[in-house]
Parts: structure tokens; sequence; C-alpha cells
């Protein structure tokens, strides 16, 4: 099984990187967990730039989607809502919308701030767009705030956290298992 | 099977697809968003203890006059096709006064089953062209859609929400007997 996990935040020290780097390195035998990090390359999208030739960048994003069983996605928040580049590269994934190749897929979303409220906004803003988009959504939350203290040096050091993380990849799993017995019994 | 008053020959009569729609409206800001189901199907069975109607629309087949709108109704935040690829509906009464029609049973929408009543007109029955009998059913029922389910919704700028919960079907069903 694999899961594709798209950080919304550039930075180097992101802690919403950090956050799927640590879901990276607690899957389950047999899952894996690929870090995308195509996001900066991704050019404002443009539906003249969106014909039978896209950009490179988008056509590697278009694929990794469609080549994962499902997506983890951690967001921060940036004027209580989705990083503009995150929201523009799920916009070019997006087109055409019947067919796109996050539809059906399961997705999930954790976001991280260095407030107390832990990007609840943002993260609420993405459901709700990736169900537009047309995918299986989570209705789950992680909300880490005080980011810069629970996640020190990269490595995310709260048990809490962490335990929450797994329950969200678990139920995304079962979501992916779900999915697969519902297409088969079709 | 319950009692049933439709003066029709007793048999089978299946749904004539060319002349039947099944449809809903869903109220929207002042106006109504109204869509429907291209495919779909049904049958009447008539006899001497009663009537029954059961009939399924595929959810794949929902035509709106928008095309982002119809796949968002496709996705899961509406009817989740993939999983829930039909609607359903089996009657367990039907009551005829003159030319109303009473019909009780469960519908099946995305996996949620619950009880409902539609009201409507009966005509005919009348022989077509070919010598079989027809008869019509209009019905038309109202159903909260979040009891299945179906509970996307956005908050207005302004405030209150941008579509209702209350949608209504609206079945028009024109039967014919097989020989």
């Amino acid at each position: 099984m694999r899961v594709l996990a798209i950080s919304g935040s550039l930075r180097r020290d992101s802690h919403n990187t950090a956050l799927l780097r640590a879901a990276a390195e607690r899957t389950p035998a047999g899952v894996e967990l690929e870090l995308w990090d195509g996001l900066k390359a991704v050019p404002p999208y443009d539906e003249d730039d969106d014909g039978d030739l896209v950009p490179a960048a988008v056509t590697a994003l278009r694929s990794a989607v469609a080549g994962a069983d499902a997506v983890l996605f951690a967001t921060p928040e940036y004027n209580h809502s989705v990083p503009g580049a995150l929201k523009n590269a799920i916009d070019w994934v997006s087109r055409p919308l019947e067919t796109n190749p996050l539809r059906n897929k399961p997705v999930a979303v954790v976001g991280a701030s260095t407030g107390i409220f832990g990007a609840v906004w943002a993260q609420a803003e993405l459901r709700k767009v990736l169900g537009a988009v047309g995918a299986r959504v989570l209705h789950r939350e992680l909300a880490v705030g005080q980011a810069a203290e629970r996640i020190a040096d990269g490595a995310v050091g709260d048990a809490e956290v962490l335990a929450q993380l797994d329950d969200i990849v678990a139920e995304l799993l079962n979501a992916v298992a779900t999915r697969r017995e519902t297409v088969a019994a079709a | 099977m319950s009692t049933s008053t439709i003066a029709a020959p007793v048999g089978t009569w299946q749904l004539d697809k060319v002349h039947s729609s099944v449809a809903f409206q869903v109220p929207y800001l002042a106006g109504a968003f109204n869509g429907s189901f291209r495919d779909f199907e049904g049958t009447l069975d008539l006899s001497e203890d009663g009537a029954a109607l059961t009939g399924a629309a595929k959810v794949a087949s929902v035509d709106v006059k928008d095309d982002n709108l119809a796949a968002h109704l496709q996705s899961p935040d509406f009817f989740d096709a993939e999983s829930y690829p039909e609607l359903t509906f089996a009657s367990d009464r039907i009551a005829l006064d003159g030319e109303s029609v009473q019909v009780s049973g469960e519908i099946a929408i995305k996996g949620v089953t619950k009880q409902l009543a539609a009201t409507g007109a009966a005509h005919g029955p009348v022989a077509n062209l070919q010598g079989n009998d027809s008869l019509r059913l209009q019905l038309a029922t109202t159903i909260d859609r979040t009891d299945f389910g179906v509970s996307w919704n956005a908050e207005l700028p302004g405030g209150g929400q941008a579509l209702s919960n209350e949608v209504t079907i609206l079945a028009e069903l024109y039967f014919v007997k097989e020989a």
C-alpha cells in the first residue's frame, strides 16, 4: 500500500514536514509513505497551460497522486487558511474535475502551527477543498499547536501527537481497504 | 404485499423509460437546483392481493445543467457513486382513492434505508397503440437529505446555509402491462 504525503510548507525546517516524516518512519509493514517534495516547482495554475502539454512538475504531481492509494496532507495556516502554494497544487491536480486522480481517493489532513490552535482553520478549509475535488475525506483532525515546543529539531517528541498521527494513518489505511472491497464487489 | 384498490388488470407492468422521469429539486437561495436520473428502472406488480412498486436509479446517470456540479454529486460529498451506485425504492403499500394515489415504502440512498410516503395521481389504464394496457403514476415526496448522509453544505458569507436539507423527489412513471 502506498501513501503519498504532501506538506503545505516549503520551509526547510517545517513542523508540518516533520509531522509527515514522523508518519513515514512509523508506518506499519507493507505500507510505503512517500514524502512529495515538488511543491515549490509547481507553477501558478493557468488554464492556458493546462492542455495536452502541462508543466513537468504538474505531470509528476498528478502521476504521484494517481499512483498512491491514499494521500496524507500536513498544512500550516497562513492568514487563517491553506497556503497558496498547496491550494494551487490541488487546483492543478483537480482538472478535469470528473476524472482527476484525487476522485474517490482516501485523504486525511493534519496540521501544525506555532500558535495554540494548530492550524485548525486551514485543516477545515483543506478538507472542504478536497471534498469539492471529489476525494474521500477522513473527518479527522490533528491540531498540533505550539509546534516549536512539541516538534524540536525536526523530531516529534510528543507521545500524544504521535499516537493521534498513528491513529489517523491507520484510519486512512482502513479507508483504502474498504474502498478496495467496495470496488472489488462492484 | 398489502391491499390496493387500483382497478387495473393483474400482472406485471414495466416502466416505459422514455415516457417516465425520476427527478429531484433542492431549494437554493431563492431558487432551486433541478436534476434527474437518466438511467432508472421500475416494475409494478398487480395481483389479487395487492400492488407492489419497485424501482432503482443509477447515481452515475445524474443529469444536472452544470458539469462541475454533476461531478461533485458523484463524489463522497454527495451520493458517493463509487460506494453506492444505486438508489432503490420498494413499496409496502399502495392505496388509490379516485385518481389520488398514496404509496409508502422504503427508499435507500447512500447505504441508508428509510421509510417514506409519496402522494400523487394515477391515470389509466388506457390501451396503447400496440393494444397493451398502460397507466401513469405521478408521485411526489419530500425527504431530508441529511438523514441519508448527503449532508454537504456551505455557509453563506452573510449567514445561513447555501443549500436546503429538504429535497423534493418527483417521479413521473408510465407503466405498460406485459402482454
